[in-house]
């Protein structure tokens, strides 16, 4: 199983880093969402799914679980993480509609405002 | 959005979302639910009357703006990890205040966690509110 | 003990939700100042602490390390915590008279007590999820701190800006991923142990360089500081302050954290790599400086070639060494905040921070191209200024190393820097201003005390420190050597039981 997710989040990168080199800002955030998204499913995996087929669950009315299971605390951390990254991807699709309002452009190589030079137009 | 079916249900199902929050909310410490999922689910009943019914009344209807519910339940939240700091504890302890426990039961619990919940309901819910009020607007 | 931790970073998250929900009443701006000048206080508060007891801990809950979350104070972070309450605090005054009324009502003074509150937490936790958590709560600020206003220009720098942060911490994210599956532990105390007895040194190795290169993004480390340069010239000038002076060296401090606390298991690999982008880094940033036309993008240039100086300290890795970057550090916050302002003050003055538009500031308002000059001496490296000493250190360091090479490049690039200052003070001060415009005093005179306040406070400090150097060299080489022998502050966190 942890081979399956491991090769899973290998796509998953793959096809990140492929949008993010597309020169568009949306795409940008999108492969950017799929890598973190990749990242999430590696801390997930660095917990071990089952540990002898086990997984972390307490069984009803136990104070601890039986024998060996898989450690739980990744997955705190990856809801600690997502919800970070929601907001995040959240405030850069909201500055991204932003920018395609005042800038009328997404296309990264267009995007040379701030770092103009000064005969160009700054306005 | 011009829908008479979810206007109409909308008066009922927010309703319930908003219940249905506070439940989740109180029920958080010992079993799932708790002040994130809380928020969240009271943050989707605002967001559905406004759909249903335009960001301006789903604004008129929570009085007060959402920025402002994020900030004052950082300030709870804040001010339930510091108090424990007072009792002499380290700070964010879990203080406990057990009203009519006797034997087994343990009557009505009371403590600075679940003020520690209530904030992070308020700084959910503000936040997300915010959030989805502003993308409604722009759009 | 835990008072003394969590008041420096409870007191910005408090004063945050005060000053918003006070906005627009016309005290809430002053609240933020009043709870800025109260977080000094605990700040001084910690720093005294720390000073008697090395290093001071703290467990939030009671949960006993490595389970709990750790706050932890040595030295280094001590020292951190308090330049950023300083600065903090400086640069709010200043921005009482720079934030108008909509900005406030948009919750500035919000978002920038939370910004500190973030790096504050950054300084000192002792736990690299936390030190995660935390870089988002400044990050988000930063972010919004960034685009309020909202401006074409600012909107496009923010764009950069936002992008290549969210890299790097998807790249600091993966790392501590792995680094947990492959040692069972994010606790910074017990991960030192873990790696000490890992057996699987060279995966430990590799895991350090996700680190090194989100650490390095966040700190404008060459060659991932083009979102730096592209972005802090655009917001107001009292964020770009705040900004110059405290963010990137947030991430100079975790690179210093990790590569000394946990990741010095393997400096041959480690030390070469620093030693190329410290050099890199000090080049690129001060011939970029010298190529900019824009007073504040000279400015953010110069900020790049510092961290050059901050990561070599780390690359030399000697007491000495780390104890001159400490310095370094010290100087290049007060400094660098200090610049920014002045910058803010000149542009107000002559309504563009582009230089061709810029012009004789020095004939109609001589202070300010005084309180200029204290900086920008300091900065270049003039006795007897905090930047002379933090040199001297830095490059006796280099010399008791035997690196001729890199002597030569600090001196080389410190004499640029005088160029690129000199360049500055010449078009912006000296010369009369292309178009014969005269700059705008009235424009200055009703916040006149808000703006030139602070500047000179941290004028007046940089003078002071540069005059009595010795208790601050004491400090920053008891800080360098608690960051080379880790054992107790180890200790403080695990009770010395292992």
């Amino acid at each position: 199983m942890e081979t399956l997710l491991a090769m899973t989040l290998g796509c998953l990168v793959a096809a990140g880093v492929y949008l993010m080199l597309a020169g568009d800002l949306l795409r940008f955030l999108f492969g950017l969402t799929l890598i973190s998204n990749a990242v999430n499913l590696a801390i997930f995996t660095s917990g071990r799914i089952t540990v002898g087929g086990t997984p972390p669950l307490v069984p009803d009315g136990a104070y601890e679980p039986a024998g060996d299971v898989a450690n739980a605390l990744p997955q705190a951390l990856i809801l600690t993480a997502i919800v970070i990254g929601f907001g995040l991807f959240a405030f850069a699709l909201v500055l991204t509609l932003k920018a395609y309002g005042l800038l009328g452009t997404i296309d990264i190589d267009k995007m040379r405002l701030s770092e103009a030079k000064p005969d160009e137009d700054k306005a | 959005m011009n829908s008479l079916i979810l206007t109409t249900a909308t008066r009922l199902i927010v309703a319930i979302l908003l219940l249905f929050s506070m439940f989740m909310l109180l029920r958080g410490h010992n079993e799932p639910g708790g002040g994130f999922i809380g928020g969240l689910i009271g943050a989707t009943g605002f967001v559905m009357y406004a759909i249903a019914c335009g960001t301006s009344e789903a604004r008129a209807a929570l009085r007060v703006r959402p920025q402002q519910i994020a900030a004052a339940g950082l300030g709870v939240a804040a001010l339930a990890g510091l108090s424990s700091g007072l009792l002499g504890d380290p700070i964010f302890t879990g203080e406990w205040l057990m009203i009519g426990a006797s034997g087994d039961s343990k009557g009505l619990a009371l403590s600075t966690v679940l003020l520690f919940d209530i904030g992070v309901y308020l700084v959910v819910m503000g936040g997300i509110l915010t959030l989805v009020f502003a993308l409604e607007e722009e759009i | 003990m835990s008072w003394y931790l969590a008041m420096p970073l409870m007191t910005p998250v408090l004063t945050a939700v005060a000053a918003y929900l006070l906005r627009g009443s016309g005290i809430g701006r002053w609240v933020a100042v009043a709870g800025s000048a109260l977080g000094l206080v605990f700040a001084l508060m910690l720093m005294n602490q720390v000073i008697a007891a090395g290093v001071v801990t703290g467990q939030m809950s009671d949960w006993p390390a490595p389970f709990g979350i750790t706050l932890i104070a040595d030295l280094f972070s001590g020292i951190m915590v308090l330049l950023t309450a300083g600065v903090g605090l400086a640069v709010a005054v200043y921005a009482c008279g720079e934030i108008d009324d909509d900005l406030e009502e948009m919750g500035f003074f919000a978002i920038f007590q939370l910004l500190l509150a973030g790096v504050t937490g950054a300084f000192l936790t002792g736990d690299l999820f936390n030190l995660y958590v935390w870089f988002e709560v400044l990050l988000i600020s930063s972010f919004g701190l960034l685009i309020l206003g909202g401006t074409r220009q600012q909107i496009d720098g923010a764009v950069k800006y936002v992008v290549l942060n969210l890299v790097s911490t998807i790249i600091f994210l993966c790392g501590l991923g792995l680094l947990y599956g492959a040692t069972g532990t994010l606790n910074m105390a017990d991960l030192r142990l873990a790696v000490d007895n890992s057996d699987q040194q060279g995966l430990v190795t590799v895991l350090s360089m996700f680190f090194l290169v989100a650490f390095a993004m966040k700190a404008a480390v060459f060659p991932l500081f083009f979102w730096l340069p592209a972005s802090y010239h655009t917001p107001t000038s009292a964020v770009s302050a705040i900004f110059a002076g405290l963010l990137s060296k947030v991430g100079v401090y975790a690179l210093f954290r990790t590569f000394t606390l946990i990741f010095d298991n393997d400096p041959a690999y480690t030390q070469p790599i620093l030693y190329v982008a410290a050099a890199l880094t000090m080049v690129t940033g001060i011939l970029g400086a010298l190529a900019q036309t824009d007073m504040r993008r000279v400015m953010s240039y110069q900020i790049v070639s510092s961290i050059g100086f901050l990561i070599l300290g780390l690359a030399i890795g000697t007491p000495l060494a780390l104890a001159g970057a400490i310095f370094y550090l010290v100087h290049n916050i007060i400094v660098k905040v200090n610049l920014f302002l002045v910058a803010g003050v000149a542009t107000r003055l002559c309504g563009s921070s582009e230089m061709s538009r810029m012009g004789g500031v020095y004939k109609t308002a001589p202070l300010v191209a005084l309180l200029f000059l204290v900086p920008a001496f300091t900065l270049a490296g003039f006795p007897p200024l905090t930047g002379f000493w933090a040199k001297v250190l830095l490059v006796q360091a280099a010399l008791e190393a035997g690196n001729w090479g890199m002597v030569a490049l600090v001196l080389i690039v410190s004499l640029l820097t005088i160029w690129s200052l000199m360049i500055v003070w010449a078009r912006v001060f000296w010369a009369a201003h292309p178009e014969g415009l005269e700059p705008r005093t009235a424009d200055l005179a009703p916040v006149r005390l808000h703006l030139l306040l602070p500047i000179a406070a941290l004028g007046l400090a940089s003078i002071l420190i540069g005059l009595f150097p010795n208790g601050l060299i004491v400090l920053v080489q008891a800080a360098a050597a608690q960051l080379l022998d880790p054992q107790a502050y180890v200790d403080a966190v695990l009770g010395g039981a292992p």
